[in-house]
């Protein structure tokens, strides 16, 4: 019973959101926000595993949604009508791309330590970045810094909330496999993980490399739901969203990255309801407020070391916290 | 070669506004380990007192420049002050996190249109531009400008450090906090102190951008923050002497890819040198291997 409830709530939850569409509460705008919040749930819960239970620094996770997006947008661009299979083939095509891409760059530069893997992968972000922006000279539908339009609508709230489930199934899964186990102790102690014969570069690669595939996955979605990508979509301040999402749920917490992804999506778009149009562009000035404040009263993220039951097995104890 | 030679000329400009501003980075992270992202903003408003000084109060420029000194010196200890000095204890990211919001904080608050407004100014000069040639090689006075107060900067920076006690102070709180607090030290007035020292640096290097690229807008700030981080990695961070070595090795490349490669692509070499850096020198150019202890 007690694995089932989660997910009825989860199916439950769908129904609702389909019955207010239905009912037409809520307008074509808002769904496209549930499922933008859906995919940043994603991309987050991916860094939380590469920074939250790995403990590897990395600024460069939008480097990664937009290969993820790119790669994806050039599949479906090119047999335009294919349906569901071809967004199937292209996420398949756009989750091997970015492994490959982050194998490669993560074997070499998960050698660093802490700020400098956080600097080095920002540094990776930005050429990628440049790279989008001067891709039109290679391949000409990418759009280069014109952006790259014509991309198919594939995304919908039913593939939003099958992607995200099984986003935090695997996640939750891996966390508390051997595997995960590893990775944990990765994080606490390198030296120690290494000292009991764990190979440590073996498991900051695979955790780096599949937080990534989530980004990429991400990127999937969200190509295919605003049909528009801009390599300003991608630049390093897209990482420090997901960064401050991942830190203000609580490092190493599945349960505080959602909740922090969907209420980071709603605040910046409530205050956009809230606010009047006068003092709108102070949206941007009582946001970082907000951060400032939760940072300064809680330190460890709103949920930090704190998970909900169904997403914990029974024998485990309280995650461990943070350093 | 003397298109070379010149290129050589720009890109000591750009890698000295850097150093000014990587200096602060470096300055704050070797004393509390915290890399201040806020710091490009304050940059910015560097710029926008010194063009505040020029343009309303007709100051003189060095007088205008002591003023935005000053004024950014008194804007970074109170934001150590307000937002990172009850994060002292927490855990590093958080600090970081805070810097991020306040970062993004004083760009939208700025931008707000009874502070400095959205839009991009236009940089006021205050003294003529004539250029001079030696050898083929020609050097404006805003060149010349940048040359002489950064070095004055970085001489006076040097010496505050290396000779005084107040130096002495900072050296020992980057060192160990702890033992340094035993020997009589005021921690959190050494602390404050290095956030103004890096502020006022770094606002002189937003009013020597100012009229070298005659153009600010509250949202300037990012990009040469970021680049002059790089620099700070690049050179080791928590090193001053790093701190301009990295810098200029940043002006260098980017004015020199711009120049020989391509423009657009000047941003994926500059960082690409970076992480090559790392790579063989996982501290940068001048950090220190520090050992590690089981």
């Amino acid at each position: 019973m007690k694995k089932i409830l989660p997910i009825l709530l989860f199916i439950l939850a769908y129904l609702l959101i389909q019955s207010l569409i239905l009912l037409r509460v809520l307008n074509p705008y808002w769904q496209q926000i549930i499922q933008f919040a859906g995919l940043m749930a994603i991309s987050a819960l991916g860094l939380n595993l590469i920074y939250g239970y790995t403990g590897q620094f990395s600024l460069g996770h939008a480097a990664f949604y937009g290969i993820g997006a790119y790669t994806s947008a050039l599949v479906t661009k090119s047999y335009p009508h294919g349906g569901l299979p071809v967004f199937i083939a292209s996420l398949i095509a756009a989750v091997i791309v970015v492994a490959i891409v982050a194998f490669l760059i993560g074997m070499p530069i998960l050698r660093l330590k802490s700020d400098y893997l956080g600097i080095a992968t920002l540094g990776f972000g930005i050429i990628i970045k440049v790279l989008f922006d001067n891709a039109d000279a290679v391949i000409p539908s990418l759009g280069g810094s014109r952006g790259m339009v014509g991309i198919p609508k594939y995304t919908n709230l039913t593939i939003t909330f099958i992607l995200f489930f099984i986003a935090i199934i695997v996640i939750r899964n891996f966390v508390y496999s051997s595997m995960g186990r590893a990775c944990i102790s990765v994080r606490e102690d390198e030296i120690a993980a290494e000292s009991i014969g764990i190979n440590t570069t073996k498991y900051k690669t695979i955790g780096f490399v599949l937080g990534s595939v989530f980004a990429g996955v991400a990127g999937v979605l969200y190509a295919h739901l605003y049909t528009f990508l801009h390599p300003s979509n991608i630049d390093f301040l897209k990482s420090i969203d997901v960064l401050l999402i991942v830190v203000l749920g609580g490092l190493g917490s599945i349960s505080g990255t959602i909740i922090a992804a969907l209420g980071w999506t709603f605040l910046l778009e409530g205050l956009r309801v809230i606010l009047p149009a006068e003092i709108l562009d102070w949206r941007f000035v009582i946001y970082p407020l907000l951060l400032i404040m939760v940072m300064i009263m809680r330190p460890r993220g709103l949920w930090g070391g704190v998970e909900f039951n169904f997403l914990r097995p029974k024998e485990y104890g309280r995650p461990a916290t943070d350093k | 070669m003397e298109y070379f030679l010149q290129q050589v000329v720009n890109g000591l400009q750009l890698g000295f506004v850097y150093a000014l501003i990587a200096l602060g980075y470096t300055m704050v992270y070797g004393i509390i380990r915290l890399i201040n992202f806020a710091h490009g903003d304050v940059f910015m408003i560097g710029a926008y007192l010194g063009y505040f000084g020029i343009a309303y109060f007709h100051l003189p420029f060095p007088i205008a420049l002591a003023f935005a000194m000053f004024g950014c010196g008194l804007c970074g200890i109170i934001i150590e002050r307000l937002a990172y000095r009850p994060l002292r204890r927490a855990p590093r990211i958080a600090a970081l996190i805070t810097a991020i919001g306040v970062s993004l904080f004083l760009e939208y608050f700025t931008s707000l249109k009874f502070i400095f407004g959205p839009d991009y100014l236009a940089y006021p000069r205050p003294f003529t531009v004539t250029t001079y040639q030696i050898g083929g090689v020609s050097f404006s006075t805003i060149q010349i400008i940048v040359f002489s107060v950064s070095i004055l900067l970085l001489v006076l920076l040097t010496y505050t450090i290396q000779n005084t006690k107040i130096g002495m102070a900072m050296r020992a709180v980057s060192f160990d906090k702890e033992t340094a607090s035993l020997m009589g030290i005021n921690v959190d007035y050494v602390i404050s102190l290095t956030f103004g020292m890096g502020s006022a640096l770094a606002a002189a290097g937003g009013v020597l951008y100012g009229i070298a690229y005659p153009q600010i807008n509250p949202f300037m700030g990012i990009m040469p923050g970021l680049k002059a981080f790089v620099a700070a990695v690049l050179g080791g961070i928590g090193n001053i002497p790093g701190a301009l070595v990295g810098a200029i090795i940043m002006g260098l490349v980017e004015t020199m890819s711009s120049a020989f490669v391509s423009s657009t692509l000047r941003d994926a070499i500059a960082f690409s040198v970076l992480i090559i850096v790392l790579l063989f020198k996982p501290t940068g150019i001048m950090g220190k291997m520090g050992t590690e202890k089981v």
